[in-house]
């Protein structure tokens, strides 16, 4: 009872991150229908600012924001200088130019920084544990990264749905021609919302800093269940990337806890440890490819 | 003017290709031929790819899974023949006419699976989905311990060709030379047929093509499995170059690789792609021999191709006359 509680709070706490990362990548594809696979770099990125920073120049309050800086210059940057050639090429194109884009950071940070991982040290603040019930303790940093995943998602709904900003981004997603000719600064717009994408992955890179080792090739893994994220839930909606972060969240936390252990009550010995661990690590592609057998374009498909 | 330009391309390709076992004393032996071969079989998996991206307009992003399977069926064969450890009654095998059509017929069935299930969707979902699949797969053989898990598995020889030993740099080369050779001929006989025109059709206007009464999902899923079969060869292949599977082979990276190739060669050309093999190899083999750091400069290359080459070299070759 209380590994299933822990395991929950785990699920919650990697949905929230996911739907930092989710949202993002959701809002460049339903508004400028790219396909950015060097998001998860700028997670790397993120992440990395903020272990040297933390690590060189002491502290993880400064981490923080050094890490927000980078990754939103780093992902200004990416957009003036490739993204924004890619708006009006096929989905081929932009794979391909962005899938240069990992290379090129895996090989920069490599070069700069070498290829141990990095290890971030928890703020003393947070370092302990929180009783949430009689015999629950739960590690404190943990919960404040929750607490950061439930305010940004309220902060963008509110973004998305009440301001003035929010209205351009969603009639942009719908109808861009349209927003342009009415005679709003699409280019600008479109840089604004790669930024603050960008600044999101780097708030959850560096969140995720001190729970996991920081290494080369972070973004990948993460970028790829981000894109079943954002794919379960139909892309380019907020509250699909939402929906989805949450189901495959949970489905990867208790698939990995529970998947060995159910197999177990049928099967025995070192044959149900391999498929357990198999069936973990496969649980969210199966979501995936159910989701899109039943709904080929998602849970809610936007803009339709 | 007797000779297009695309036919001095495509003669003088198979002219080098052809002269690599003369060529190669002067070039450093058995390691110029091997690095040739290794061109040859990625050329084998890209120009595969290009069946599905250039003609079908499926931009399948999964599509080291076959490769990688096919390598495993190589593997897992020779592992149960050389520990006595017979696997579903079956002994295992180290003869190549066995195994080899036995990996593409276990990647043409992988391919039907996933195709059956991916080709539901379309554009974006399409290109992810069967990274998905090539992800649980992956996932699977890293969680297979009992064939090495991450750390692969190795091949205590080379199979036998019709009994024959195929050790030496030189034959091995010719077979995988020979293989290209065919799944290329394979793939010019299938383009021209009315099968490629289909395909082709559905891939520019797909409502049309179902209008005129045409099973565009069923010329769709033909094309994937040919195509996973193929990749499947290319694996098998691989595992005997190399001596050596791993799950990488299978990774979404290779996937990617494969189709950096297709695109930096140029889609819908048979021989673009077998371009684009070598040059991505060569590239990457020259920068890694250069510098450690070799993505930094391989990063923006492929960045550069994306931007300002997007029908690949062999575009850039065609010219402007043809298009």
């Amino acid at each position: 009872m209380q590994l299933l509680f822990e395991q929950l709070l785990n699920g919650l706490q990697l949905s929230l991150t996911l739907f930092l990362l989710a949202a993002g990548l959701t809002l460049v594809f339903g508004i400028m229908g790219v396909i950015n696979l060097a998001h998860g770099s700028l997670y790397m990125v993120g992440a990395y600012a903020g272990a040297l920073v933390a690590s060189k120049v002491g502290g993880f309050w400064l981490a923080v924001p050094a890490a927000l800086a980078a990754a939103a210059v780093v992902g200004v940057a990416m957009e003036l200088l490739v993204v924004r050639r890619l708006y009006a090429r096929d989905h081929l194109s932009q794979v391909l130019a962005t899938f240069g884009l990992i290379l090129f950071f895996n090989g920069i940070i490599a070069w700069g920084v070498g290829r141990a991982p990095l290890q971030m040290d928890m703020p003393t603040l947070l370092s302990g544990f929180v009783e949430l019930a009689p015999g629950l303790p739960y590690p404190t940093y943990r919960l404040a990264v929750m607490a950061v995943g439930v305010v940004v998602a309220l902060g963008l709904w509110y973004v998305i749905a009440r301001t003035r900003l929010g209205m351009l981004i969603r009639a942009g997603s719908d109808k861009r021609e349209m927003v342009s000719a009415l005679g709003v600064d699409i280019a600008g717009l479109f840089t604004l919302v790669f930024g603050l994408g960008a600044l999101l992955a780097g708030l959850a890179g560096v969140m995720v800093g001190p729970i996991r080792s920081v290494q080369i090739g972070m973004g990948e893994q993460v970028l790829i269940t981000t894109f079943v994220v954002i794919v379960v839930g139909g892309i380019g909606s907020i509250r699909g990337a939402f929906v989805g972060a949450l189901l495959i969240g949970m489905c990867d936390t208790l698939g990995r806890a529970y998947a060995p252990m159910l197999l177990k009550l049928w099967l025995s010995g070192p044959l149900a440890d391999g498929l357990g661990a198999s069936l973990a690590s496969i649980m969210i592609y199966l979501v995936m490819a159910v989701a899109l057998v039943l709904r080929p374009r998602g849970l809610f498909p936007a803009g339709g | 003017m007797p000779f297009s330009r695309q036919t001095i391309a495509g003669l003088l390709i198979a002219a080098c290709l052809i002269a690599v076992p003369y060529a190669a004393p002067l070039m450093g032996g058995n390691y110029a031929i091997t690095l040739a071969t290794r061109v040859v079989i990625v050329a084998i998996a890209a120009s595969s790819l290009d069946l599905l991206i250039g003609r079908g307009a499926l931009v399948s992003f999964g599509h080291a899974a076959y490769f990688g399977l096919g390598a495993y069926v190589v593997a897992i064969a020779s592992f149960h023949l050389a520990n006595d450890i017979p696997i579903l009654g079956w002994a295992g095998s180290n003869e190549a006419l066995v195994v080899w059509p036995l990996a593409m017929l276990i990647s043409g069935v992988a391919a039907l699976i996933i195709g059956a299930l991916s080709l539901r969707t379309s554009g974006v979902y399409f290109i992810m989905i069967t990274l998905a699949f090539a992800q649980m797969i992956y996932f699977v053989f890293v969680a297979l311990k009992y064939y090495g898990g991450d750390d692969g598995l190795a091949l205590n020889s080379r199979n036998l060709f019709a009994g024959e030993r195929i050790t030496d740099a030189r034959s091995f080369y010719w077979i995988s030379l020979g293989a290209l050779a065919l799944c290329l001929f394979i793939q010019w006989r299938l383009v021209v047929s009315r099968f490629g025109m289909a395909l082709r059709g559905a891939a520019s206007n797909e409502r049309r093509m179902a209008a005129l009464g045409f099973s565009v999902y069923g010329y769709r899923l033909v094309a994937f499995v040919i195509a996973g079969m193929m990749a499947g060869l290319a694996g098998a292949l691989s595992a005997n170059l190399n001596r050596f599977v791993s799950p990488d082979m299978m990774g979404w990276v290779r996937s990617g690789g494969f189709m950096v190739m297709v695109i930096m060669g140029g889609v819908s050309s048979l021989l673009g792609p077998v371009i684009g093999a070598a040059t991505y190899l060569l590239v990457e083999t020259a920068l890694a021999g250069w510098t450690e750091h070799w993505e930094v400069v391989f990063g923006p290359f492929v960045l550069l191709v994306a931007l300002f080459a997007p029908r690949g070299i062999w575009g850039l070759l065609r010219g402007r006359a043809c298009e």
